[in-house]
């Protein structure tokens, strides 16, 4: 097995979900490269040749890829795919972006949000908002698909020492150009990195009531997540979205706080290790799935749990 | 400018979903179909910029049995003014469908094609990014904001670290997020127009696309359950069963 990994990072940082994609790679079994393909991310070369069990990094630096565009690093990704077995990147708004299109562009079937590995082209994946695992058999010569971070345990940070290579080749697809963004700056760990979290939903109220999460949030060192319905309701923006079509998350402890517990939801947050539910409908779904639940209103508890932290 | 809009037949987003007993795959005999969510959203948007003059024609396709035209009605009531059926007899891949949709796209030539993001039985989440990729397009998925000026599209993307603005020439491949519109609900008359619309079937032979299937699903099963714990009885408590028993803050 040869196996080509595709580093998540914003030219500055390697993101810890590379670390789990790393970790899937390493079920395989086989020489493992990583690219980071990104505009003036030496420092992130550096980072990725330091992480235990990488063999090669191969870097990609050009404007072209500053914003990770699909359309230029499926084209480098096509580039580069010859000598690998497997294609993987972390199921990211990122990752799902891009493997898809180099896929189609290789002539093969990719696979999606992976979370289990058990051989080469044999793999569990959830399906129906995670109401099913699905175990899959791939039959192509080439296996390009995308990893859930939450279902492997990331390799460590350092301990390796990879040889940096660097690649020529700039792919820049005229039908596309970056405008602008907008990223939510936080000084809050990310959502799915984070080894707590403290999510919030319609119950409350209103986007000034999360401030009550954000101070028991910073007491804890935890990331700020919301449901579906919070986000919908215009509380909060897109990116602290927990659940199916949002993002997944798999924490040592969740703490969800006026949330109803929908299933799309709980396909985003079932999986973390001990789950603290405060609502004060004790008939709400989230008690199924909660470790400890409280029935409480949430403005008279949440400042009180802030109190005793 | 034409757009065309793929869809998909998929269980209710209402039904739980159950898993066979000898483990094939999920139970679907008897169980509530309709239009993917976020194919709703894709076929809402395709109305929307034909309301606002910027598109003249809205055509609607789906892959699959006859019983997905139940689907492409549906995208008629909402607005589309033309469906084409793709009839194949085995389930597809995900290439094989990109595929079929690339050859229909060449045969329609579309200003820009719509799709949702992902579907909700397979949570894929590709066949957009597939489809791009096979017409030589750019593509912007997770779309919440769609504008077209001239030959130039304007999409906003939902990305995991907030938004994301692009511009792209047409034509172009989207795919909807769930904060791109609230789609509308088909009215009466809407839904016995829809009835007298033009719907064509085409085979996969006719279109000169192979069906294949590459992955192959060797079993489905439950997820593991998660059990209730125990309620408590004050914040004071859930304090002490964090710190002392789950031992998960300091």
């Amino acid at each position: 097995m040869s196996i080509l990994v595709l580093a998540e990072h914003d030219n500055q940082q390697l993101k810890p979900v590379t670390l789990n994609t790393l970790a899937a790679a390493q079920q395989l079994k086989g020489d493992i490269t990583l690219l980071v393909a990104g505009h003036q991310c030496a420092s992130v070369a550096e980072q990725a040749a330091k992480v235990s069990g990488v063999k090669q990094v191969l870097v990609a630096d050009a404007e072209a890829y500053a914003h990770h565009l699909a359309e230029n690093v499926s084209d480098l990704l096509v580039d580069l795919a010859e000598p690998f077995t497997h294609i993987l990147a972390a199921s990211t708004t990122t990752g799902k972006n891009i493997l898809p299109r180099a896929a189609a562009l290789l002539g093969v079937n990719p696979l999606t949000d992976v979370s289990g590995v058990e051989s080469s082209h044999r793999f569990k994946r959830a399906i129906y908002a995670g109401n099913a695992i699905a175990t899959v058999e791939i039959d192509e010569p080439k296996v390009v698909m995308t990893v859930r971070g939450t279902a492997f345990d990331p390799v460590a940070a350092e301990g390796g020492s990879a040889e940096i290579t660097s690649v020529s080749a700039v792919f820049e697809n005229a039908d596309i150009r970056f405008s602008h963004e907008a990223l939510a700056e936080s000084d809050r760990p990310e959502l799915t990195a984070a080894s707590i979290v403290v999510s919030g939903g319609r119950g409350l109220g209103n986007g000034e009531n999360f401030e009550l999460l954000y101070q028991v949030a910073d007491k804890l060192g935890a990331a700020v997540g919301a449901s579906r319905a919070a986000v919908d309701a215009g509380y909060v923006p897109n990116d602290m979205q927990v659940g199916q079509t949002g993002k997944m998350v798999a924490p040592e402890l969740y703490i969800a706080v006026g949330i109803s517990g929908a299933i799309q939801h709980l396909a985003g947050m079932k999986d973390s290790k001990v789950i603290v539910a405060i609502n004060k409908d004790e008939e709400a779904p989230i008690f199924q799935v909660a470790d400890y639940g409280l029935v409480a209103d949430l403005f008279d508890a949440v400042p009180e749990l802030q109190n005793s932290l | 400018m034409k757009i065309l809009v793929a869809v998909k037949r998929v269980i209710d987003y209402n039904v739980k979903v159950r898993v066979k007993a000898d483990g094939t795959d999920v139970d679907l005999a008897n169980v509530k179909m309709a239009l993917n969510p976020f194919c709703e959203i894709a076929v809402e948007e395709a109305v929307r910029l034909k309301e606002q003059g910027k598109a003249t024609e809205i055509v609607v396709v789906s892959i699959g049995q006859k019983s997905c035209e139940e689907q492409l009605r549906t995208a008629l009531a909402l607005g589309a003014d033309r469906a084409i059926r793709v009839d194949v007899e085995s389930t597809p891949d995900a290439l094989t469908i990109a595929r079929l949709l690339a050859k229909v796209a060449e045969e329609e030539q579309p200003g820009l094609v719509l799709l949702g993001k992902q579907s909700i039985d397979s949570d894929n989440n590709q066949t957009g990014q597939m489809l791009a990729a096979l017409m030589k397009r750019p593509q912007a998925t997770f779309a919440s904001e769609v504008q077209i000026e001239g030959e130039a599209l304007t999409v906003t993307r939902e990305v995991d670290g907030g938004l994301q603005t692009l511009t792209l020439n047409l034509p172009a491949v989207v795919t909807t997020d769930l904060r791109l519109n609230e789609p509308r609900y088909a009215s009466l008359p809407n839904i016995m127009k829809a009835k007298k619309k033009p719907l064509e079937v085409k085979s996969a032979a006719d279109l000169g696309i192979s069906v294949t299937n590459k992955v192959k699903l060797v079993s489905v099963a439950p997820p593991a359950e998660r059990s209730a714990g125990i309620k408590v009885g004050s914040v004071a408590e859930l304090v002490d069963k964090l710190r002392n028993e789950a031992k998960v803050i300091a």
